[in-house]
């Protein structure tokens, strides 16, 4: 089926457009206007969900290469090429799977220029499932780079005190990291005179000139994931977000880094790859153990969730280099585990906030006397942010560390500690937040979860054990297009 | 070649000159007939444009006029520029209680003057193109009589671009007295035979002169004044169309004159592009009234423009003509939005005054942003893809390192963007926006439209056509 990629790509686009024409006719926004709004945004979000799951059913995982693909020829040698494989699908799906969860989470939260906010939203989700579909260089760019644009207003109109800091640093950092890429993007060009990714992917650049070019795209990567020590946008970007711009941010954005890194940096440029696996294993044990000792001292908890995101996506960069089967499917494994389980976290972050409008952890305290559903699922999540068995996120941490075990054994074992901090920063941050006595007289009345917020963590409940009991339905999916990529990877560099 | 074939060669110019003299006159008998005078002046630009997309194509005068692929793709974006500024104009005067019957007149010469530049064969039509158009944007820029600062720009603008014109005629000199004649043809045969000093020191003058005209670093200290005093609708005008103009020049002269001297002048345009490039995104950081801060954004963009012409290849040419159309269309819509934009009878121009503008006035206020997005040079728009010719014929050429300090200035220059851009949508506004002319509106969103999403389809055909013009200079 062509078109169809093209059709969950800009399937956003349409709710897009039906809330300007609602807009247009209902010429001011009363509440039932807002309230269509809502519903437009959350059905579209639904359609393009049903789309992509429709996608992954008639998807091949036998094929390693590109399925679903779309070429029509542009302008200057540019191509609107799109496609995806056993990678990028499960990204496909992880978005199309958070963005009604998103919209579901804002309906209360947010209370000014709603329809604004739905449709920043519905962009994001149209170019964030553009990245993971373009198949030419120019295209994952424009996709890339305009995410920026949606996700800085939604910091900047909806977010926190300091949005106006925190939506600069975010734009200005990304920005910096992305156009060292764009260099590189038309270096590449000019040198295999063409933009087409699947091609990009089998040429061979020569090993002085993939240095180079590895740098700029670990330089839009790696700000992107982010991987210390360009992660400091991340903390600011997260506390001063909306709850569902953090969901966003951790569950989405930030696996276009990884992705990124899977999809460029090791294929294209092999040499290179092999040459900076060293210094990438550094920052990320670096990641791994410093931001999560960092995270055990924060007393905001969005900015403790964040910390651990850092220091989760190590495991990812990790994996990634250690360039074979089990770390680059523990990698991927991770980004989708996290991508349900920091979101989720997020989300339990903004039932609090939604009522008590802190994140302070001094704050909270006893909340499991008022809140027992509450105290119920933010243990689910807690545990899957340690990696505990049985739930997802051990699955992603014991590959990656598997993965990297045969590459470097002192690697492996450093970032083995990384998973005693997580549990020491999460547990804790679980018991001064839940446990404990109800001391503050404001959360007195506080109540527990409402329909609406267990039917928000429904899925992701279901998910995270899913993916923790049963990881092979990703990996059936991945293995062909990983193994291709591994076996490539190998290949180049002579091991 | 006959009086007549030469005459056939010159069919825009033509058009130019007896439609200006003609509206002239008309215009001392009917100075309230604005309507007539605005549709023929634009009457008169459409067939001037249909003279040079269709017209014959040649050399004439003896090689001081030449009519070709690049010439007719200019003169044609040219001439929809100025057609699209006289209704801008007109109405802002109109407002203003200053009924001039000369100003299509003199935005019609304008348009003849560059008409000349972008045909230019030798360096007296070369001179001739240039100070034509000078003068009827130095009257252009003081029109507004009454208004101190409109003198003042109009002063400024006329002594620093005499200044400016001397030291392109001083050029011009020395490189006829070195070289021996003043066509680019013969030029350039003598400069293959071996340049002498003379040459390169007339060439650098020549440079200098149009580096000021385009508002390049280290020249371009007229241009933030400039812009800030002139009305809005003729910095719309003369910050699009004109340097178009002289960047064409600027190409033609250095490749088809001086290609033997490409190592020689590529190393000046590589410092007068990052000079550019470094000012106008440093400098625009302390900037708080838009016109000025547009100037400084302006002077990056030529710093862009001019690496593509550094790149010494048809290539860079060909990038140089996408970044200047597209750059054209980002400006002209920028300022239509200024010009649209006043509270209480008083014109918008800092960016305090546009907090909240989303709100006010959203159909502008995305406008403003898509400008703003676009001269930051986000994909998809407009501004991206000139960028990408630009950086993808620099790197191309060995500039690699240029290009990335081209780009690591455009991320300095976001913080501008970005602060309009937070003002207009994050911040509370103070509203009384008065209702916004509709011709400025118009041409507003029409000019946002083409920076997105109709530049995606455009492309498609002005990629092959600059192409064709970039290739009408014999470069590489």
């Amino acid at each position: 089926m062509t078109g169809l990629l093209s059709l969950i790509t800009y399937a956003p686009l349409l709710g897009v457009a039906a809330i300007l024409v609602l807009r247009f006719f209902a010429k001011s926004e009363d509440e039932k206007t807002v309230s269509a709004g809502k519903w437009i945004a959350f059905v579209t979000t639904l359609a393009t969900l049903a789309l992509s799951i429709v996608l992954v059913a008639e998807f091949d995982p036998a094929n390693p290469g590109f399925q679903f693909v779309e070429d029509a020829n542009w302008f200057a040698g540019i191509h609107y090429r799109m496609g995806v494989d056993g990678i990028s699908i499960l990204f496909v799906l992880l978005t199309a799977f958070l963005m009604p969860i998103c919209i579901a989470a804002s309906w209360k939260s947010i209370e000014t220029r709603v329809l604004e906010y739905m449709i920043a939203f519905l962009v994001l989700e149209t170019l964030v499932i553009g990245v993971f579909c373009a198949l030419d260089l120019v295209l994952f760019y424009a996709f890339f780079e305009f995410g920026l644009v949606p996700m800085f207003l939604i910091i900047g109109i909806w977010g926190g005190k300091r949005r106006v800091y925190a939506a600069y640093k975010f734009f200005l950092y990304t920005l910096l990291g992305s156009v060292l890429m764009l260099a590189a993007i038309l270096g590449m060009i000019g040198i295999a005179g063409t933009s087409s990714i699947p091609e990009l992917m089998v040429y061979k650049f020569d090993p002085g000139l993939q240095i180079w070019l590895w740098l700029a795209f670990f330089a839009s990567f790696a700000v992107k994931m982010p991987m210390w020590p360009v992660h400091t946008w991340l903390p600011d970007a997260h506390v001063e977000a909306p709850t569902a711009g953090s969901v966003i941010l951790a569950g989405i954005l930030l696996k276009m880094g990884g992705y990124g890194l899977l999809r460029f940096s090791l294929p294209m440029f092999p040499q290179a790859s092999e040459y900076f696996t060293p210094l990438v294993f550094a920052l990320s044990v670096i990641a791994i153990i410093y931001t999560s000792l960092v995270a055990f001292r924060q007393t905001d908890i969005k900015k403790l969730i964040a910390y651990s995101s850092v220091a989760h996506m190590g495991f990812v960069t990790m994996g990634i280099f250690s360039g074979n089967d089990i770390g680059v499917q523990g990698a991927i494994f991770q980004m989708l585990s996290h991508g349900v389980i920091a979101s989720a976290l997020f989300l339990c972050v903004g039932v609090v906030y939604d009522r008590m409008h802190t994140r302070e952890i001094a704050f909270y305290g006893g909340l499991v006397n008022r809140m027992p559903w509450y105290a119920a699922v933010f243990m689910l999540f807690t545990m899957g942010n340690v990696g505990l068995p049985g739930t997802s996120g051990f699955v992603g941490e014991i590959l990656t560390m598997t993965g990297a075990y045969g590459v470097s054994t002192w690697t492996a074992i450093f970032a083995a500690s990384g998973v005693i901090f997580s549990a020491v920063y999460a547990l804790s941050l679980y018991r001064r937040v839940i446990f404990g006595e109800l001391t503050n007289p404001a959360l007195a009345e506080i109540s527990d979860l409402d329909w609406r917020e267990v039917a928000i963590f429904a899925p992701l409940i279901a998910s995270t054990l899913y993916l923790g009991i049963y990881p092979a339905a990703v990996f059936d999916l991945t293995q062909a297009s990983v193994d291709n990529l591994v076996a490539l990877y190998s290949a180049a560099i002579g091991a | 070649m006959t009086f007549s074939a030469d005459i056939a060669l010159a069919g825009p110019q033509l058009t130019l000159a007896i439609a200006a003299l003609v509206l002239l006159v008309f215009g001392a008998f009917a100075p309230r007939a604005t309507t007539v005078m605005t549709l023929g002046s634009v009457a008169a630009l459409a067939i001037a444009a249909y003279y040079a997309a269709f017209g014959t194509q040649g050399r004439g005068f003896a090689g001081g006029l030449v009519a070709d692929d690049a010439s007719a793709f200019s003169q044609v974006a040219i001439f929809i520029a100025s057609a699209i500024a006289i209704p801008l104009g007109q109405k802002w005067f109109a407002q203003r209680n200053i009924r001039n019957f000369e100003f299509p007149v003199l935005i019609l010469l304008a348009a003849l003057g560059m008409a000349m530049m972008v045909s230019a064969g030798d360096l007296i039509s070369l001179y001739i193109g240039v100070e034509l158009q000078s003068l009827a944007l130095y009257v252009l820029a003081a029109m507004h009589r009454d208004d101190a600062k409109a003198s003042e720009a109009g002063l400024k603008y006329f002594v620093l671009g005499a200044l400016s014109s001397g030291l392109l005629l001083y050029g011009a000199s020395l490189i006829y007295g070195f070289a021996g004649s003043t066509k680019f043809d013969d030029i350039a045969v003598a400069v293959q035979a071996g340049a002498g000093t003379g040459v390169l020191f007339g060439l650098v003058f020549l440079i200098c002169g149009l580096a000021f005209k385009v508002s390049a670093a280290p020249f371009h200290m007229w241009t933030p004044d400039v812009y800030e005093g002139a009305p809005t609708p003729v910095v719309a005008f003369f910050a699009g169309a004109p340097k178009l103009a002289a960047m064409v020049l600027f190409a033609r002269a250095l490749s088809e004159g001086f290609s033997g001297a490409s190592a020689q002048w590529g190393q000046v345009l590589v410092i007068i592009a990052l000079l550019s490039i470094g000012v106008g995104a440093f400098a625009g950081l302390a900037q708080n009234n838009l016109k000025r801060l547009w100037a400084y954004s302006s002077i990056a963009n030529v710093g862009y423009a001019v690496l593509g012409l550094a790149s010494g290849t048809a290539e860079g040419v060909q990038a140089m003509l996408v970044f200047m159309v597209l750059y054209m269309v980002d400006v002209t819509g920028f300022f239509a939005c200024l010009a649209a934009l006043s509270r209480a009878g008083k014109p918008m121009e800092t960016i305090q005054d546009m907090a909240g503008l989303m709100k006010e006035r959203p159909g502008i206020a995305l406008a403003m942003t898509a400008f703003s997005l676009s001269a930051l040079g986000l994909p998809p728009f407009s501004g991206f893809w000139a960028k990408f010719y630009v950086f993808k014929a620099a790197i191309n050429s060995g500039l690699g390192v240029a290009a990335v300090i081209g780009l690591v200035g455009s991320v300095v220059a976001a913080y501008y963007y970005l602060r309009l851009i937070k003002v207009m949508w994050f911040d509370g506004g103070v509203g009384g926006t008065d209702t916004p002319p509709v011709e400025a509106k118009t041409i507003a969103i029409a000019a946002a439209l083409f920076s997105f999403p109709l530049v995606l389809g455009a492309l498609v055909f002005i990629d092959p056509l600059a192409k064709a013009a970039a290739a009408a200079f014999g470069l590489a």
